[in-house]
């Protein structure tokens, strides 16, 4: 367990006054508050921090057991919980401080319980007033072929299971509200909701632009110059396509609707867009080379 | 209409220790849709994440009711940013890979 500097978090100096630590401690609430900084863990880390700063440099009682033991406050813990118990027993379910400023939604650090001895304000870390329960985040990886049909899926959230169905074409970093899937609300309140992150990695031939997709398709030096009938391959299946004589390499095919589906729009699919990459035979046989140069005479006349 | 679906106001105001005036407000700010019903005001549960969000902006940081409407315009752009960013960064991806 590291001693953790309170000042340094507040940014204040250590003969700060009561009015410049709750300054500090304002200015930095509104900078870190997790209302201001939605998605932000690092935002959120450093909120409770400040909280917990706060929790001991604006309370007099609690700064003065600080500044007295100090980094040396490993020796001060034996004699503190006895102290700690002692008040217990006079203030009831009491604790040694109340809570000023606000809750900062989580549990503090070691360091701060093994000094104050927990947490006192009620709530067992829940945001002061809240009536709605708490918003669960979750993160949700996915293939881009699982992507392409809508399925249903059943997640481990906080312990409990729960279906859900995923919407084809699901985008990668998308995120999703699901009502009702938090934590519980208090005195009757509504249930919180999971937010639900999807990262989608892409591992197919395929590439993804909103709902087109792009691929290359290998065509043969004859079927290019003779035209013919080749079959290629689209996200879900495959295709047969008419290739006129004389295809340039890196001519582009549109399929109209063989794309990727529209995200909440049944039905709806983008395009796949094909493009030739002409294969030039290698390793000609003396016979092959023979009437290769024929041909480019013939060319040339 | 649902009646389940709405939470009377004064029911609010105990819970989270604020005035009537101060949901009346934020319907006047435009932050809030107040239903009456037979003279009795009530606000949709759907409502009741937004507000707190604007209960917590407002008690712990201080902020009065144009701030938040400030604020929330803002939060509003910077999703609006995100989204953009996000659907750019996935085109990007197809120049990487």
């Amino acid at each position: 367990m590291a001693f953790i500097d309170y000042y340094k978090i507040l940014e204040v100096d250590k003969k700060a006054t009561e009015a410049e630590i709750k300054k500090a401690y304002r200015k930095l609430a509104r900078k870190y508050h997790p209302d201001l900084n939605p998605n932000d863990k690092e935002a959120e880390k450093k909120f409770k921090e400040i909280n917990e700063a706060n929790e001991v440099l604006s309370h007099a009682e609690n700064r003065k057991k600080y500044d007295d033991y100090g980094e040396n406050w490993q020796h001060a813990e034996e004699f503190e919980k006895s102290k700690q118990q002692r008040q217990y027993h006079e203030n009831g379910q009491q604790g040694g401080f109340s809570g000023g400023g606000f809750s900062g939604g989580g549990d503090f650090s070691d360091f701060f319980e093994s000094m104050f001895g927990g947490r006192a304000s009620g709530g067992g870390g829940r945001r002061s007033g809240q009536f709605k329960g708490q918003d669960f985040n979750a993160e949700l990886h996915l293939e881009l072929k699982d992507v392409f049909t809508t399925h249903k899926r059943t997640l481990t959230i906080n312990g409990k299971n729960i279906r859900i169905t995923i919407p084809a074409g699901v985008e990668n970093g998308q995120q999703i509200k699901i009502s009702g899937m938090g934590g519980e609300g208090s005195s009757g309140g509504p249930k919180g909701d999971l937010y639900l992150t999807f990262t989608v990695a892409n591992h197919t031939n395929f590439k993804l632009d909103k709902h087109n997709l792009y691929s290359t398709v290998d065509l043969d030096l004859y079927s290019a110059l003779l035209g013919g009938e080749i079959t290629a391959d689209t996200f879900d299946g495959k295709v047969k396509l008419t290739v006129k004589p004389g295809t340039q390499n890196g001519t582009k095919v549109k399929l109209k609707g063989k794309g990727f589906p529209v995200y909440k729009k049944e039905g709806e699919f983008g395009d796949l867009y094909l493009t030739y990459q002409i294969q030039i035979p290698t390793n000609l046989s003396e016979k092959e080379k023979e009437l290769f140069t024929e041909l480019a005479t013939l060319r040339k006349l | 209409m649902k009646m389940e679906n709405l939470i009377p106001i004064p029911e609010l105001c105990i819970l989270y220790t604020v005035e009537l005036s101060f949901f009346t407000n934020l319907s006047e700010m435009g932050l809030l849709e107040i239903k009456t019903i037979e003279s009795k005001e009530y606000i949709d549960s759907d409502a009741i994440y937004e507000i707190e969000k604007i209960i917590r902006i407002h008690k712990e940081l201080d902020v009065n009711i144009a701030g938040i409407d400030v604020v929330l315009n803002l939060l509003q752009k910077i999703d609006g940013l995100h989204n953009e960013l996000n659907t750019l960064r996935n085109r990007l991806r197809l120049y990487e890979s």
